[in-house]
């Protein structure tokens, strides 16, 4: 998650086209290979191999024979199959419709709404609980929701839960998610919404102010259209990470004593699958569904957004 | 609330353009006041946390301050637990995140200078790829990188992490980002005639530049793999291998008030369990106070410029 969102922000910084012109020389060629070679390598070796290490995993038993797609279906089957991916989608509807509004309307009001130091201000104190992403921002909520130890311990007790183990209930756990990957998460993106609404010629905005525009109806017809493409973007990456969810739901299972699932998520199911039932082959054909979605999300991202142009020559 | 500025626009005076002008304000007041409690009140609450006894966590005012004493009584329980197991953690995430961030170096540099201002074979191909893996969630290589540790008989070696955590292809776009934009393919040339090879073009011309965007690989690569747990949860078997946000999890399950029958009589309680938390995210949260403002105007010139 954190590699990802962090590629996001950065990925802000990417013009559109670095392509330029360039003489076509012969002797860089053999200087090109070896200054890639040690980088090849790397991917090559934890980027490519265990992806096709991986379908032939999935497409062979644990004697190594052949299966053909014997290990989807088996995994597809497993009566924990359905619940962790049913889990993990009602986690991302409930994530990226409030990751969407909230970082895009927080955004717009920093930007036109607040002074231009104040807004700096807002930003960095949104930005910094990142610094806290993984288990230490799991660490940190498992206090915030114990009821006996939160700063918010009213609230809880007004919603009704009592003790920790009633806030961890399994229903509630979407919930909890969303606010774990909203406190590490959407202060970078906010940022990132910031610079892009920054790029809009204020004269657009001052054209829209003279015909009458009042500061939402401009949001909304003109900043939000704007920036729709850094909104795909955002949209695109926190989905495909959100996929991926494993240290939350995995820590706060151990912190519950048991009491929760622990094939809550994809990725646990594959984690439990390899490591309790020794099952590397269905683990593996877990992963190829984790990975091709993955794969989906970037490869939409790459040819349709245009934020990527590889170049032209 | 002065700071807040209220809408300029035309047509005002009417009472009812007054009024939605103030609850328009309004709301924006609501918005920003609740996310700030929202980002910073946890914050503040494990800061003040190891001030206080496991006792007083519960019975006094959650924001209210205990005394210094507790935070070095606190320390001493985290120091002491397992014979000081918690240094040694920490002594393998920066070995961990050190090593890796110094072979993502000698990697991603000249391989996205190379991508940037030289011409190969299969040059688009690879910067395809690496845009392609880059973009998807690093955790999802993470069990068939396992997979392939465990074929080859690397788990539980240092190798099996440095090795997994050297491989950013986002490092290596950004680097070609950076020299695309802003190194001319004029210089090198000039360099060419005078008759440097690629290697001393690369050296005494890219490499001088390339100061900012070795910073920022930097700080991705080491924030990313401090932080990482995933893996080394997977690949490392014994306690005296983890970096500390695993061992963060061994001290979660030692403290009593999450798990009422390991913990007993460890000495690990919410305190400690909050101090430790202080002292694994240190190393990232000073990264990022020092470096938040060069990043940020670093993204914003970048997106002014797109």
């Amino acid at each position: 998650m954190t590699a990802l969102t962090t590629g996001g922000r950065l990925a802000a910084s990417a013009p559109t086209s670095p392509a330029r012109r360039r003489p076509a020389r012969r002797r860089s060629g053999l200087a090109g290979y070896a200054f890639v070679a040690g980088y090849v390598v790397l991917l090559a070796a934890f980027g490519i191999f265990p992806t096709l290490y991986a379908i032939y995993l999935a497409l062979t038993n644990d004697r190594g024979q052949f299966v053909g797609l014997g290990q989807f279906v088996k995994v597809v089957q497993d009566y924990r199959f359905g619940p962790a991916f049913a889990d993990i989608l009602v986690y991302l509807v409930m994530w990226l419709i409030i990751l969407v509004v909230l970082t895009v309307v927080v955004a717009v009001i920093l930007r036109s709404r607040v002074r231009p130091g104040l807004s700096a201000v807002f930003r960095f104190l949104f930005y910094v609980p990142g610094a806290l992403a993984g288990v230490a921002s799991v660490l940190v909520w498992l206090f915030m929701l114990d009821p006996g130890v939160s700063p918010v311990s009213g609230l809880l007790n007004a919603l009704g839960f009592g003790t920790f183990s009633q806030v961890i209930a399994p229903g509630n756990l979407p919930v909890i998610f969303v606010l774990i990957a909203f406190w590490t998460g959407a202060g970078g993106w906010i940022v990132v919404m910031y610079g892009a609404l920054n790029n809009i010629p204020d004269e657009i905005l001052e054209a829209a102010r003279m015909d009458g525009a009042g500061p939402w109806k401009s949001a909304w017809h003109i900043q939000i259209p704007m920036i729709s493409k850094w909104i795909a973007y955002m949209t695109i990456l926190a989905f495909a990470a959100g996929t991926q969810l494993f240290v939350e739901p995995q820590l706060l299972q151990s912190a519950s004593l048991g009491r929760l699932n622990p094939t809550w998520s994809p990725n646990q199911l594959a984690y439990v699958l390899a490591f309790q039932f020794g099952d590397f082959n269905g683990a593996a054909a877990v992963s190829i569904f984790l990975l091709v979605i993955g794969l989906i999300g970037a490869g939409i991202l790459v040819t349709r957004s245009g934020l990527f142009k590889v170049d032209e020559q | 609330m002065t700071a807040v500025r209220s809408s300029p626009r035309r047509g005002r005076g009417t009472a009812s353009g007054r009024g939605s002008r103030i609850a328009s304000l309004l709301v924006v007041i609501l918005i920003l006041a609740l996310l700030l409690v929202f980002f910073v009140l946890p914050v503040i609450w494990v800061v003040l946390a190891p001030t206080k006894t496991a006792n007083e966590l519960i019975d006094n005012p959650p924001l209210s301050f205990g005394s210094f004493a507790n935070v070095g009584r606190a320390w001493g329980h985290l120091v002491t637990f397992q014979g000081g197991v918690l240094f040694l953690w920490l002594k393998n995430s920066a070995i961990y995140s050190g090593g890796s961030l110094i072979l993502t170096l000698i990697t991603s540099i000249p391989a996205g200078y190379a991508l940037a201002l030289t011409k190969f074979r299969g040059r688009k191909l690879l910067l395809t790829i690496t845009l392609l893996v880059m973009i998807m969630p690093s955790a999802s290589l993470v069990l068939p990188v396992f997979l392939e540790l465990n074929l080859f008989g690397l788990i539980g070696t240092i190798w099996s992490i440095i090795l997994p955590f050297s491989f950013f292809p986002f490092g290596v776009y950004l680097v070609y980002i950076y020299f695309a934009t802003s190194l001319p393919q004029e210089m090198l040339e000039a360099a060419r005639i005078d008759g440097a090879n690629e290697w001393s073009v690369f050296t005494r011309i890219a490499l001088p530049l390339a100061k900012p965007v070795v910073a920022l690989v930097a700080f991705f690569s080491f924030v990313g793999n401090w932080n990482n747990f995933f893996l080394p949860y997977l690949v490392l078997p014994s306690s005296d291998q983890f970096p500390i946000q695993v061992g963060l999890n061994q001290l979660l399950s030692s403290t009593p008030s999450f798990n009422p029958v390991a913990g007993a009589g460890l000495n690990i309680q919410s305190p400690e369990l909050a101090l430790s938390i202080i002292v694994a995210i240190l190393p990232v949260l000073i990264v990022f106070l020092f470096s938040q403002r060069a990043l940020v105007s670093g993204m914003l010139a970048g997106a002014t410029k797109g």
